[in-house]
């Protein structure tokens, strides 16, 4: 049932399902880049933990709390970049800024399931939520370029 | 005037959002501007637009007389002895802060100890921690009930004659409680400590009288009550700012300012360097004369009734948690199981519904709470049984629609 087609552009069945069943939750062990981040203005708060070597993003997991869009990012976000490389990860999140901001983006990469998350360019209070995992990544690879 | 009536005053009420008419329960965040106000401030801009204090000319008069004017309006509002007490301020932020700065370091030792609350909002913590940091003074937290109240015991408890500042807030703008100022403040008073009321979640909706309060600092925003944003309110007794010091030096604010040394004014324009908020004081004062025209125990008992009325409509809700106690000021935050307050906040948004998500500005409270977030419906004299009705029917909408999605 629903009652409101414009929530639905939000609350796709997909963003649901990571938000009930997120991926990769949990913290890595052993060597790993470690970035805490929060939105201070709402209290969404995630703890990203990302294992790279040789360049490569070989494993990525998250524990935080937050609403539905912030947490299934973050989910969708840890799956995406697993296996990319560091410049891969970072050129995604271009795009995924550029998705949220509702700028035209580059489609030649195949999102998966990050392009349900379309609709929250149309929701702009709700755009931080989508960014603070993405902005996380960043911060943690930066840190790791030569 | 009933609320139907009223609403005609506020011209951004009679409007859609996201196709329905909108509902809006967030006037503890900000209330809406009636007309008056709106008109005052036009008309300053429009007809007599000067700087005050200073010109000779006649548009300088006009502007200060109605500035001095909206001070004098403050002090009856409050129940504050002169003028003298009265400085205007950006709001209640700027206003606690300046106590904090100005008395604060003055006369907090190491080894004293400043009191708040686990309730309070960050502008009423962070203030002190500064302090309690630059003089190495200890802050101390006044504990709450579960039912989010504070007993006079365990003021008693924790105010002792170490105890230079106890800083508290009257109502809470997450829980709605209403505290025991005057009691708080005789027990500080015992101990020889100062009282710092918080008076942003009160002063709109309720008589305030700072000599019966006996408080020594009573802070608020104008734009909780009608008014417009950028100007506030620190009252303080005569006595205690006679002593302090201001914190910003410049124009408006001296009396001779030699190469090396400068005086200042005499009360309240020792604390307003530059220029001052003209236009904010001309429209808090009209707003002033809005509220009073309404009536303030009018406004007071419409809210109860709608804080009330939302109690028990909200009760009958299933997995939804109302934190608080039942007697409170007119406004509910509130939980729904599984569904994050966000979430709840764009499902209103969605029918036209304007509620506030998030910590409210308000962690340490949060923490007590153990929640990260909360969602707040608030109310005011302009906000009607039916909207709380569209209110319910909305919440369990939303429910409805994440277990859909679930």
């Amino acid at each position: 049932m629903s009652f409101n087609s414009h929530l639905d552009t939000l609350y796709r069945q997909v963003i649901m399902d990571h938000y009930k069943n997120p991926r990769n939750r949990g913290v890595l062990e052993g060597e790993h880049v470690d970035i805490n981040m929060n939105n201070p203005t709402c209290g969404d708060r995630i703890h990203l933990t990302l294992k790279v070597e040789d360049g490569k993003i070989v494993d990525a997991k998250f524990e935080g709390e937050g609403c539905s869009i912030s947490m299934s990012s973050a989910s969708m976000m840890t799956e995406a970049i697993k296996g990319k490389t560091i410049e891969e990860a970072l050129k995604l999140s271009t795009i995924f800024s550029d998705m949220m901001q509702g700028k035209d983006y580059d489609d030649s990469i195949d999102l998966g399931d990050i392009e349900a998350l379309q609709g929250v360019s149309k929701f702009p209070a709700r755009i931080k939520c989508a960014t603070l995992a993405w902005k996380a990544m960043e911060k943690g690879l930066h840190g790791q370029q030569g | 005037m009933n609320v139907k009536e009223l609403r005609q005053l506020f011209p951004i009420l009679d409007q859609q959002v996201n196709g329905k008419p909108l509902v809006y329960l967030d006037s503890a965040a900000t209330s809406q501007k009636p007309l008056p106000v709106i008109e005052a401030i036009d008309n300053y801009y429009r007809q007599y637009n000067s700087n005050v204090h200073r010109g000779v000319h006649t548009l300088g008069t006009k502007a200060t007389d109605a500035y001095e004017g909206a001070r004098d309006k403050v002090r009856r509002f409050i129940g504050a002895a002169s003028t003298e007490e009265i400085i205007f301020t950006r709001g209640t932020t700027t206003a606690i802060n300046l106590v904090a700065a100005s008395y604060g370091r003055a006369h907090v030792r190491e080894g004293d100890e400043i009191v708040i609350t686990y309730m309070e909002h960050h502008s009423n913590i962070i203030p002190w921690q500064q302090v309690a940091k630059q003089t190495g003074a200890t802050l101390k937290y006044i504990p709450l009930q579960p039912d989010g109240t504070i007993r006079l015991e365990d003021v008693e408890q924790t105010v002792t004659p170490n105890t230079k500042i106890v800083a508290v807030m009257h109502v809470s703008n997450v829980l709605g409680t209403i505290n025991p100022v005057k009691e708080i403040a005789r027990i500080a008073h015992k101990h020889g400590a100062v009282v710092v009321v918080d008076g942003a979640q009160s002063t709109p909706h309720m008589k305030v009288n700072v000599q019966d309060i006996d408080c020594d600092f009573y802070a608020f925003s104008g734009h909780k009550m009608c008014g417009p944003t950028g100007i506030g309110v620190l009252y303080g007794k005569k006595r205690l700012l006679e002593q302090m010091e201001p914190v910003e030096f410049g124009g408006e604010m001296i009396d001779f300012v030699g190469l090396y040394e400068s005086t200042w004014k005499e009360l309240p324009w020792k604390f307003e360097g530059g220029t001052p908020i003209i236009a904010g004081a001309i429209g808090l004062g009209a707003a002033i004369d809005f509220l009073e025209q309404v009536g303030l125990d009018h406004i007071a008992e419409h809210e109860h009734r709608l804080a009330q009325y939302a109690l028990e409509q909200l009760a009958t809700i299933e997995g939804l948690t109302i934190y608080g106690p039942k007697e409170r000021a007119g406004l509910v935050t509130f939980n729904i199981e599984d569904v994050h307050p966000h979430d709840v906040a764009t499902v209103l948004d969605a029918e036209g519904i304007a509620v506030r998500a998030g910590h409210h500005c308000a962690q340490p409270l949060m923490k007590w709470l153990n929640v990260t977030a909360t969602a707040r419906a608030s109310f005011y004299l302009y906000n009607t049984e039916e909207e709380i009705d569209a209110l319910v029917s909305a919440l369990k909408k939303t429910k409805e629609y994440f277990s859909y999605v679930f």
